[in-house]
């Protein structure tokens, strides 16, 4: 059988990574640039038995995620900034309460209403720190069509095997580009399920606190009997005021990311077997530019690497970490005024590798040439 | 420096850019290019585009860029070919276009052309005049630039215009794909036996 290749626009792609995936309900709000994820999900859904809901707003979708979720079926919602932004609420419930779910962020130029058909990278920061408490999030970005599909399963699974919500960031460019897009088939895609409990009902625990940090998670109306709530609670799921239960439940919500940030983790390079000292760092789009820009340079025998950051939360320091030891100039390219930037300053000794930056928040992309003269300049 | 130009970036990169106002077509036109190219040929590609928040009217316009290298940047970084259906579209992308780059434009609907040297064709006129529906200007566009540029197989173009056109409107879209591969033939073999 020949390979199944299609031209799909990033939002299309995420359609189908979210078949792929298991995800068999979709509650949200239409929002550009991330209309075609609901559009796409609202046609397909119904033809697998799953099921789609327009709400009537950002907030009553992320809760609508949610309990389907609980009642296990794997579930997810796409948004761009104001929608996110109104989701803030309920992810940190998901947080909370441990509900595995995926919100794919469109990102558009803001604050507020902004600019809805323009791309931006503004919501890195929002992505990990949007809600309010304690939490440690795990965001991913695409940049590429193929990894929209790609990545949107990554993101699926992640989310079911830690019982967390995971964040997909694409872009306004990547959701309506088109590009071809192999859809694997789906016995070859690795799908992963939430840990479900092998204890007979009395012995439950929803939020058991196990070598892994990870609990077993029934679903409502499997005979276990639990409770959930947005209230601190201990490993029944009830409200607790005790401090040691307490620490414990904001320990377990660190270490199940902390601790397998291995897992977790996972960056791109290009360029970057031959310890180069100048190195571009980014994620999405601009990663397409900053790659672009290194093979020019590389064609000009300049000896220049580029990173691109697959998971943005944790922030794979380590990762990145091993490839500055050869690094002398840092350049951070993103859509925005830093916010990448300022997270990897807390990692850089700046005695042995200088930080550079490239910044564009007037609506265009960081085009390979804005690269090519920064490489130039810090050469 | 052209050349210098050209080795800079993959040598066979070819950035297409379609150009006029919103409810042209032509974004369809460059989905239809891209599929053809890349779904149908094999070759990569990538389609991008630019709109403003209004659903017609206003500046708009599908870009592809097509390689068989592996193509990192989506966007254009200098033209080799602009179709522009409109004066204020001729107007604002024609410098985009690099040295040697192709120029179509619509004859009645550009009037004035940043250069003698581009080929004009009447794609309105004759959405009316061959098809009897002035929807289909775009379509006999993508014929004339398949015809000009050999970048697609006219059997993988004609494939994906049966797919991608509107149900019921197939045979109207096929029509006008032969209007516009027959309308670029006789152009150049016109300027051909100019040039002899």
């Amino acid at each position: 059988m020949g390979k199944n290749i299609r031209l799909l626009q990033g939002n299309e792609a995420c359609v189908e990574g979210a078949l792929l995936a298991g995800v068999r309900f979709f509650g949200g709000y239409p929002i550009t640039p991330s209309t075609e994820i609901a559009e796409g999900l609202s046609r397909r859904l119904p033809l697998v038995d799953g099921t789609f809901v327009q709400m009537e707003d950002e907030i009553g979708s992320l809760a609508a995620v949610i309990g389907a979720s609980v009642s296990g079926v794997k579930a997810m919602t796409a948004t761009s900034g104001p929608g996110f932004s109104l989701m803030q609420e309920h992810i940190g419930y998901a947080f909370m309460a441990e509900v595995p779910c995926v919100v794919v962020d469109v990102q558009r130029g803001g604050p507020s209403t902004g600019l809805p058909t323009k791309v931006s990278q503004s919501d890195i920061m929002q992505a990990a720190y949007g809600t309010h408490g304690d939490y440690h999030a795990i965001v991913l970005a695409a940049s590429s069509c193929e990894e929209c599909l790609l990545y949107t399963i990554k993101a699926v699974n992640l989310s079911e095997k830690y019982r967390t919500p995971v964040v997909l960031l694409t872009d306004e460019v990547i959701g309506h580009m088109r590009e071809k897009v192999e859809i694997p088939d789906p016995e070859v895609v690795e799908v992963m399920e939430r840990v479900r409990p092998e204890v007979p009902p009395e012995w439950y625990k929803h939020f058991e606190i196990t070598p892994t940090f990870i609990s077993p998670m029934a679903s409502f109306g499997d005979g276990y009997r639990f409770n959930i709530t947005g209230l601190t609670h201990d490993e029944m799921g009830f409200p607790t005021a005790k401090p040691v239960q307490i620490k414990a439940k904001l320990d377990k919500l660190r270490k199940k990311i902390e601790r397998n940030k291995e897992d977790i983790c996972e960056i791109k390079t290009a360029y970057m077997d031959d310890d180069p000292h100048v190195v571009v760092l980014s994620s999405g789009i601009v990663s397409r530019a900053a790659n672009q820009a290194v093979k020019m340079a590389r064609q000009k025998r300049m000896k220049v690497g580029a990173i691109q950051l697959v998971t943005v939360w944790p922030f794979p320091d380590e990762l990145i970490m091993k490839y500055m030891k050869t690094c002398r100039h840092l350049i951070v390219a993103e859509l925005n005024q830093g916010q990448i930037l300022k997270e990897i300053e807390r990692y850089i000794d700046k005695r042995h590798t200088k930080i550079d930056f490239l910044q564009r928040y007037d609506s265009e992309l960081i085009t390979p040439q804005d690269i090519l003269q920064k490489i130039r300049e810090v050469k | 420096m052209s050349k210098n130009k050209s080795q800079q970036s993959q040598s066979d990169r070819y950035e297409i850019r379609l150009s006029g106002s919103g409810g042209q077509g032509l974004i369809l036109a460059g989905v239809m290019l891209a599929e053809a190219m890349g779904v149908e040929d094999g070759k990569n590609v990538v389609q991008t585009q630019s709109y403003g928040p209004e659903a017609r009217g206003g500046a708009s316009r599908a870009d592809v860029v097509v390689s068989t290298d592996t193509i990192y940047y989506p966007k254009p970084m200098g033209l080799d070919l602009l179709l522009a259906l409109t004066q204020e579209a001729c107007d604002t992308y024609f410098s985009d276009l690099r040295e040697h780059g192709i120029l179509i434009i619509d004859s009645d609907l550009v009037h004035q052309p940043p250069t003698p040297d581009c080929f004009a064709f009447p794609f309105t006129q004759l959405a009316k005049t061959e098809i009897g529906h002035v929807m289909v200007a775009n379509v006999i566009s993508l014929g004339a630039i398949v015809e000009i540029t050999k970048l697609s197989s006219k059997d993988a173009v004609k494939k994906v215009v049966k797919s991608r056109a509107p149900v019921g409107t197939e045979e109207k879209n096929l029509k006008a794909l032969e209007v516009g591969f027959k309308i670029a033939r006789e152009k150049m073999k016109s300027s051909k036996a100019a040039a002899v």
